[in-house]
Order: structure tokens, then sequence, then C-alpha cells
């Protein structure tokens, strides 16, 4: 440091560049890289989890223990998946999960709306969330299925009703997301955006939404699983005549046919949309975080 | 009292008329020159007075307050806690209304650096920058460029696309510092902006602000609770009393060329403000 004695100049950027790059010394994204190997690790706890199910079901197959076998309700698993696989080779149950995820992208986006611009109004306005900011967290607690008499009386039997209790059960969880995002702005960076002049709009688009985004995620996440429980509890209780069927007039047909291998299989179709879903949402909000450096960049 | 509730007054032409003159006391520190702060005043405190609260609970963060800092001038406020330095940057910069009294900046604009940088962790430190040029409407194409400038000038030109948390805390402090020049101001307000950095990183960085100080030409008014980084950095040091907030005592910094921390001067001038901030401490022991 004996060197850094005159006014700034090439000993003074060495010295401070020096400093930078010991800091910086440890490599910052050292990515693995996705081998063979970081992929297995990954998979051959779900694939052990599965396997277990599995095993449990065909003990439970073998040994008979209440005489399901016998009466011919409970069928193995092996069964079972063959069965799937049959059905996923026939039009109709890839027409009903096209049906299904129809109404779920409609009702989701529909929630996503309201939800969105309720959570934006009620943080912005105080006197709005006085209001009505409690009764939506109130609203998240009601369970969807009993909105559904009152959706049925008020639309009929009709796929309005099953999108308005979807609404119903996915905009609080939206839009309180919003709304913690916005309260959790550190207030900091309120500041520091305020002495730059971001203003009004500016403010909101450039630092108030970015800054709630990770909470605005998480209600999102939340949204879609009350969305997809709505959308199933309304698939079996409203009958749609005339209409191509869903998954859940499927399960419907399966009950009253006394098909529990049936039933087991779109159960594992509607479990394995739910899943695939959330681990969408689950990898954007990883990737959000990240960006932000609210997790280590090794964490998977 | 003759003070003006909530007065602000931009865009005056104050700087005309002959100035009020404020209460300065001027102390020795070595062979300070009394006298007017060299060129005119960018910031103008007067009877300045802050009260967070009503009735007997009522806190008195700022009482009369009366400051100036002139064109060019480096000056750093010290003073023990709760003396208002914050409160006091807060209401320069605009952030919170005086209870009473004047404060003027002429209409200069002013730009603020906090102890935290208070990036936006979910921007580049490039985006960053840019996006106080874009505050001030500075258009699309232009932005890039100035922003590269800006980074260069706090020497971190290769780390543009690195987000907040992939720097190290001065870096970040540097991207604060190129965010807050790409205000444009005149005027910069640091509120303890090396306070949580360690000591070899702050030494480089007082190198790195007195460069770009002078180069910009720019007025500071530095908020720290270290003696000695006041005495390394200012042309003149303020010494703040505690709750209520006051000035007790100014100390003019020779300009004599290359300062440093351990410059005997600066430790010279460290030890004389230490002993009158002990002395004001005392006062609230009840000794």
């Amino acid at each position: 440091m004996a060197a850094v004695k005159t006014k700034p100049t090439g000993g003074q950027d060495a010295a401070l560049t020096g400093l930078d790059n010991l800091e910086l010394g440890q490599p910052l994204t050292a990515a693995p890289a996705r081998t063979v190997r970081t992929i297995w690790a990954a998979t051959w706890p779900k694939l052990l989890a599965i396997a277990l199910v599995l095993g449990v079901w065909q003990v439970a197959y073998v040994g008979d223990f209440r005489g399901d076998r016998t009466s011919g309700l409970l069928k193995s698993p092996a069964t079972t998946l063959s069965g799937l696989w049959t059905q996923l080779q026939h039009a109709t149950l890839w027409g009903a999960i096209n049906v299904t995820l129809q109404t779920a992208v409609q009702g989701f986006a529909l929630a996503l709306l309201i939800g969105s611009a309720v959570g934006a109004l009620v943080s912005r306005i105080p006197p709005l969330r006085a209001a009505i900011g409690s009764m939506i967290s109130a609203l998240q607690t009601m369970p969807s299925i009993a909105w559904f008499p009152f959706a049925i009386i008020f639309f009929g039997a009709t796929r309005s009703a099953i999108l308005f209790v979807m609404v119903l059960g996915a905009a609080p969880s939206i839009a309180n997301g919003l709304i913690t995002g916005v309260d959790y702005t550190p207030p900091l960076l309120l500041r520091a955006g305020r002495t730059m002049g971001l203003r009004g709009i500016a403010l909101w688009r450039h630092l108030i939404l970015p800054a709630s985004l990770p909470a605005y995620l998480a209600g999102l996440k939340q949204g879609w699983a009350f969305a997809w429980r709505s959308l199933m509890a309304g698939e079996l209780l409203v009958i749609l005549i005339g209409q191509p069927p869903s998954l859940g007039v499927l399960l419907n047909t399966a009950q009253d046919n006394q098909d529990l291998a049936g039933a087991i299989a779109i159960m594992i179709v509607i479990l394995v949309i739910g899943i695939v879903v959330d681990m969408i949402f689950t990898k954007a909000d990883l990737i959000v975080r990240r960006r932000r450096g609210l997790i280590g960049s090794s964490a998977a | 009292m003759n003070v003006v509730p909530e007065a602000r007054m931009m865009n005056t032409a104050w700087r005309d008329g002959p100035p009020p003159s404020p209460p300065v006391t001027l102390n020795g520190a070595g062979p300070a020159t009394a006298g007017p702060a060299p060129g005119r005043a960018v910031i103008r405190l007067t009877e300045v007075s802050k009260i967070y609260g009503r009735g007997p609970g009522a806190v008195h963060a700022l009482d009369r307050l009366s400051l100036t800092v002139g064109e060019g001038e480096f000056v750093c406020l010290v003073g023990a806690s709760g003396c208002g330095k914050s409160t006091l940057l807060s209401i320069v910069a605009d952030l919170d209304p005086a209870t009473a009294g004047q404060v003027e900046t002429g209409g200069q604009r002013v730009a603020l650096m906090f102890q935290e940088p208070a990036l936006f962790p979910w921007l580049t430190a490039r985006r960053n920058v840019e996006l106080a040029l874009r505050a001030r409407k500075v258009p699309r194409p232009e932005r890039g460029r100035r922003a590269a400038e800006l980074l260069d000038a706090v020497r971190l030109g290769g780390f543009a696309d690195k987000r907040p948390h992939e720097l190290s805390g001065g870096m970040r402090q540097r991207v604060a510092l190129a965010r807050a020049l790409a205000q444009d101001a005149e005027i910069l307000l640091m509120d303890e902006p090396f306070g949580a950095l360690d000591a070899m990183t702050r030494d480089l960085l007082h190198d790195e602000l007195e460069r770009i100080c002078a180069e910009r030409q720019l007025s500071v008014l530095f908020v720290t609770h270290n003696v000695r980084e006041a005495a390394r950095l200012s042309d003149r040091v303020v010494l703040l009393s505690s709750r209520p907030g006051r000035v007790i005592e100014e100390y003019q910094v020779p300009r004599t060329g290359q300062r440093r921390i351990d410059s005997a001067s600066v430790a010279e001038l460290a030890a004389t403000i230490t002993d009158r901030l002990r002395t004001e401490m005392r006062r609230h022991g009840g000794g």
C-alpha cells in the first residue's frame, strides 16, 4: 500500500480494482453443471415415493384385508395403470382434459384480472382497505364448495357458475399476494425512488410492482391451487347437459359405474396436472428469487 | 421567533439579495480561515426546526438550526446519536417537511445517498443507473451511454451487468454513488454512506469521492459519526448538539493539498473535535 501516495492516479485505481477483484475472488455463480448425476439426485427420491405408494397399494391388494379384491372393487396397481394407459389412447380422456384445462385457464385468467385489480386498488386507497381489506382474507377462509348452492341458484347449472366459484376462490389469494407485496416494499427503496424523482405511475411501474413480484407470485400460486380445487368441485357438482365431458364428468361416471380403477386413473390425471402447474409457479418463483440474490445460486 | 412555518422556497432570487447571515461560530482548528464559505451558498438553512409528535411527548429533533453550504464546498455534519443529522438531510432532500424555518437550495437539484446502497435488487448495476436517468427524462438512446460513463467514473465499468447481490458492499455503494450522480444534481447529500464498510474500502472510497466531487464541482453535505472521516474529507466540519440538534461548533479545514486518513493534520483536527463532542455528551450524562 506504500505505493498509494499520489493524487488519484494509476496506483489509486489499481488499489481499488485490486480490492474489487479480491472481494469477488470466489466464483460468483458457479452454476452446477446439469449432469446426469445431478438430475438423478433430484429424481430418485420422487421415484422412491411413487414406488412406496404403489407398494402399499399392492400389499393391500394381495392381502385383501377387507375382502375388496374378492368383491371385485379393488384392482391391482398394474391393472389400474394399464387401464389408464388404455384410456390415454382414446380421445375421450384427452377431450376431457382439454375441456377442463380450458375452463381452468379461463377461470384463472378472470381471477388474475379481478384479483390484481382489487389488490392494486385496495393497496392504494386507504378507505377501500379499511372497508374490504379484512373481507378479502375472510373470503379466503370460506371453502369454495360452500359457494356452489348460491352460484347454481344465481347462474343455473352453467359454466358461469363454475367460473364464478373459481374466481371467488382464487381472486382473494391473488389480491392478498399483491397487497402483501406492496406493503412490504422496503421503505428505504421507496425513499431512494422518491429522491430519484420517481412519482405516481412511474413509482408503481419501476419500483412498487417489481418489488412486489415475489409476494404476488406466491399469491398466484396459492390462487391457482384454490382455482383448481374449485374447478374440480364444480365439475363434480354442476352437471353441464349436452357438453363434451370434463374430467369431473368422467369421475362422476366412474362413481356411477362403481369403477374404482377408472376413478383412480382420472384422479392420477388430475393430480399430475395440478403438480405440473404448481411446478411452473415454483420454477418462476425460484428464478425471481435467485435473480434478487434471495437464495444461493446453487439451491435447486 | 421569526420563523416561517413549513416554508420551502425554491427558485427564489435570494442569491441576488443580501443573504441573511447565519450564526456561525468559527473555532480554532489550526489556521482556520474565518469568513464566508467559498463561492455562493447553494444550501441555506435558516432557523430550521423539526418536531416529531405533539404535546409533552414531542421530540425536538432540530432546534432553530442555521447552516449554509457554499458552492463546491464539502461540509461534514458530525454529532452523537439523536442530533437529527439524518432528519436534516431528509429535510434538505425534500423528503420530509421542516416544522419551521426556511430551507433554500436555490432550485438546484439534490441527490441523496444512504448508508445502505438502496439499489433495486431486481435490476443490474447498469439498469439501476439507467432508471435514475429515466426518472430525469433522459432520452432512451442517451441512457445507455451515460450509464456506462457513470459506472466508469466509479470504476465499475466491468461490472455493469452484475446484480447488486453479486457485488461487494463497497461496490454496491459505488453503484449507489453512480446512481446519485445520474441525477445530475449540483448538491450531493450523503447520510453515512461509508458507515457499513470496512476501513480499507472506506479509505479508497474517500479518495474516489474526493476526485469525483472535484471533477464535477459538487457541493456536498456529508453526515457521519466518524470524526476522522469528517476531518479527512471536509472543507468544514459542523458539530451538532444532541436533542435538540443545534450547531454548536464549526471547524474550517484548510485545503492543504493531499490529505489522508492518517495525516497528522487530520488526526489533530479529529482529536479537537472528539474532545468537544465528549464535552457535549457529558452534558447529557448529567455531569
